[in-house]
């Protein structure tokens, strides 16, 4: 990073301060889901029936469930596994998607037309229902939940590779690198590839909250994920048999983690577009 | 009509990925773990899963393009018969919510577009920016609480109508139509009562993709030439907005809305859920945890059929709404 971008992002961060508390946000997010189970004030599974469904109070800030577990424990616990399954589909999709993208919008032509009608089919699926309908069939584990969302991201991050090489293919620093005598392969994978990647980081950070939702929702279906294992999705999911008696918070907290997840996922990929293209700024 | 190769695909693809897997259904489907080999085999015969892939591609293929979706294990009636019993709730749904989502978004970002920066601009930016980050399983499970547990506004979420309203006789198979044809004032409003919240779930989580892209596009259509000569000639600026400005930043709106639908389908499977209604996807979704094929094919053939006439009516409002979009 370059001091004029340093000082074009410090420039940006100060008309846009919830730029930084989303990155400060992701941070700490990162920090629990990696030192979650140390600092939990108690077992995240430890069933304690005396104490089943208790409101929220001084000893527990956000109540226990039906079997007397502490529901905050058991969020913070949770951070790991639903933040992991987000990453990994998400960067499997940014890498399959990234290459297959980058070598058609290189290369152009028929295999382009069709890549880009399937990705474009695709998109506009529910892609809910595929995720659900490959879970339901790879069988009901956790690296399946990781596969259903990395396939369903995938159009995505094609249709953006794709885009984004297409507009540079013909540039000067491109045939210049063809001219060097570079073959198609390494002038896509050492020369675009690493100049469209700020871009599509952008990209899968503003995905990477989407992921998040669609593997939470899939855990709150029942596929994926099984109980006690503590995920915000099935957490909600155990939650819901409570709601029309008033506990609200076995579903509120869990929802409210997956919201502010979410949301700084979202705000920190917004801030960094508008870093990266002020012109992209809506 | 491009849409058609992808009908085909979807439809080979999940067959393929429904049996190529593992999990025998059979055995699943057979009176217990005790049962005998042979009923299992009868079983698997019965399903037609003796056969090679290839073969049952073929026989399947085939039977669709019959109409016939197979026979449900959960259920023991064909698919189609389940399917066609059950789709009227989940359109029921869709539209509602669609409705809603459309009635609230387009004037929020006209609002938001005339006034940029203005207290109401940033409201909305700030309800669209929390509004993609509520799951809607969490949103419907939280108006539950706030409207039938703390305000006893709403009935028991539990289906479409209560226990003590009668079902009026099915003509379309839309409660709110088919109650206003026989009459049944009480009723539509008992069905009313219980569609409400699971349709304003649903449009909550849409309401922010909708009322950006009309900010946006309202923004540019107001910044035009025309919109400024109409304002020069003298015309009244409701007249501006309304019939010039909007009438021009319609169609991302309308693309939009497309992908709105598809999105809204596939929350169908949440929202039935929480509310335990007695739609499509609903069941596919308990045919697809007792690995139960025929219904979960019908359901991903049904969402893509569904997904095909969408685009075709995406297209069709585009050509009404711009002109000089013809159907090629």
């Amino acid at each position: 990073m370059t001091s004029t971008t340093l000082r074009h992002s410090i420039w940006i961060l100060r008309g846009n301060p919830l730029t930084g508390v989303a990155a400060t946000g992701v941070l700490l997010l990162i920090l629990v889901a990696i030192f979650g189970p140390w600092i939990v004030p108690y077992d995240p599974i430890a069933s304690n029936v005396q104490e089943a469904l208790l409101p929220p109070s001084a000893a527990h800030i956000a109540g226990t469930d039906q079997l007397g577990r502490d529901v905050f424990s058991r969020l913070i616990v949770a951070a790991r596994l639903d933040l992991a399954i987000a990453v990994s589909a998400v960067s499997i999709s940014f890498v399959l998607g990234a290459v297959i993208g980058s070598f058609c919008g290189y290369a152009g032509g028929r295999l382009d037309r069709t890549v880009g009608r399937f990705v474009d089919v695709m998109m506009a699926f529910p892609l809910f229902v595929l995720a659900m309908a490959m879970v339901a069939a790879l069988g009901n584990r956790v690296e399946n939940i990781v596969i259903a969302t990395a396939v369903i991201n995938l159009p995505f991050y094609i249709r953006f590779a794709r885009a984004e090489v297409n507009v540079r293919r013909n540039l000067g620093w491109v045939e210049a690198a063809r001219a060097c005598g570079e073959s198609h392969i390494s002038v896509v994978l050492r020369f675009l590839l690493p100049n469209i990647l700020p871009a599509m980081a952008v990209q899968m950070s503003l995905n990477l909250g989407w992921a998040i939702l669609n593997a939470a929702g899939l855990s709150f279906i029942g596929l994926g994920v099984k109980p006690p294992t503590p995920e915000w999705g099935i957490m909600v999911a155990e939650g819901a048999r409570f709601i029309s008696t008033g506990r609200w918070w076995l579903v509120a907290f869990p929802g409210l983690a997956l919201m502010l997840a979410v949301l700084c996922f979202n705000l920190l990929g917004d801030g960094m577009r508008d870093i990266l293209d002020p012109r992209m700024r809506t | 009509m491009s849409s058609l190769p992808a009908l085909f695909g979807v439809l080979v693809f999940t067959f393929l990925l429904m049996r190529v897997l593992p999990g025998d259904p059979a055995v699943f489907f057979a009176s217990g773990p005790n049962a005998g080999k042979e009923e299992v085999e009868l079983i698997r015969k019965q399903m037609g899963l003796d056969k090679s892939v290839p073969e049952q591609l073929t026989l399947y293929l085939y039977d669709v393009g019959r109409g016939n979706l197979g026979r449900s294990m959960m259920t023991g009636q064909l698919v189609t018969k389940d399917l066609r019993e059950r789709l009227p709730a989940s359109l029921e749904l869709t539209f509602t919510a669609l409705l809603i989502a459309l009635v609230s978004a387009v004037p929020l970002g006209v609002l938001a577009a005339l006034k940029p920066g203005s207290i109401i601009d940033h409201g909305v930016r700030l309800f669209c920016a929390l509004g993609v980050c509520v799951p809607t399983f969490v949103s419907g499970l939280l108006l539950i609480y706030v409207f039938y547990y703390l305000l006893g506004l709403a009935p028991d979420p539990t289906g479409r109508i209560d226990v003590f309203t009668s079902m009026p006789p099915s003509r379309t198979g839309f409660l709110m139509i088919d109650f206003l044809i026989a009459g049944d004032i009480d009723g539509w409003w008992a069905a009313f009562r219980q569609l409400i919240l699971p349709a304003l779930s649903m449009a909550l989580f849409v309401i922010a993709p909708l009322a950006r892209i009309t900010r946006a596009s309202m923004l540019v259509s107001l910044g035009s030439d025309f919109v400024r000569t109409a304002r020069s000639v003298g015309l009244s600026w409701r007249h501006v907005v309304v019939t010039y400005a909007l009438r021009n930043a319609i169609l991302p709106v309308i693309t939009i809305a497309g992908i709105v639908f598809s999105t809204m389908l596939g929350a169908n499977v949440l929202v039935e859920k929480v509310f335990s209604w007695p739609g499509v996807a609903s069941y596919a979704l308990d045919a697809l945890l007792s690995s139960d094929y025929a219904p979960v094919q019908g359901f991903v053939l049904l969402m893509a059929s569904l997904f095909v006439l969408v685009n075709l009516t995406v297209d069709v409002c585009y050509g009404i709404a711009d002109p000089r979009v013809s159907i090629e």
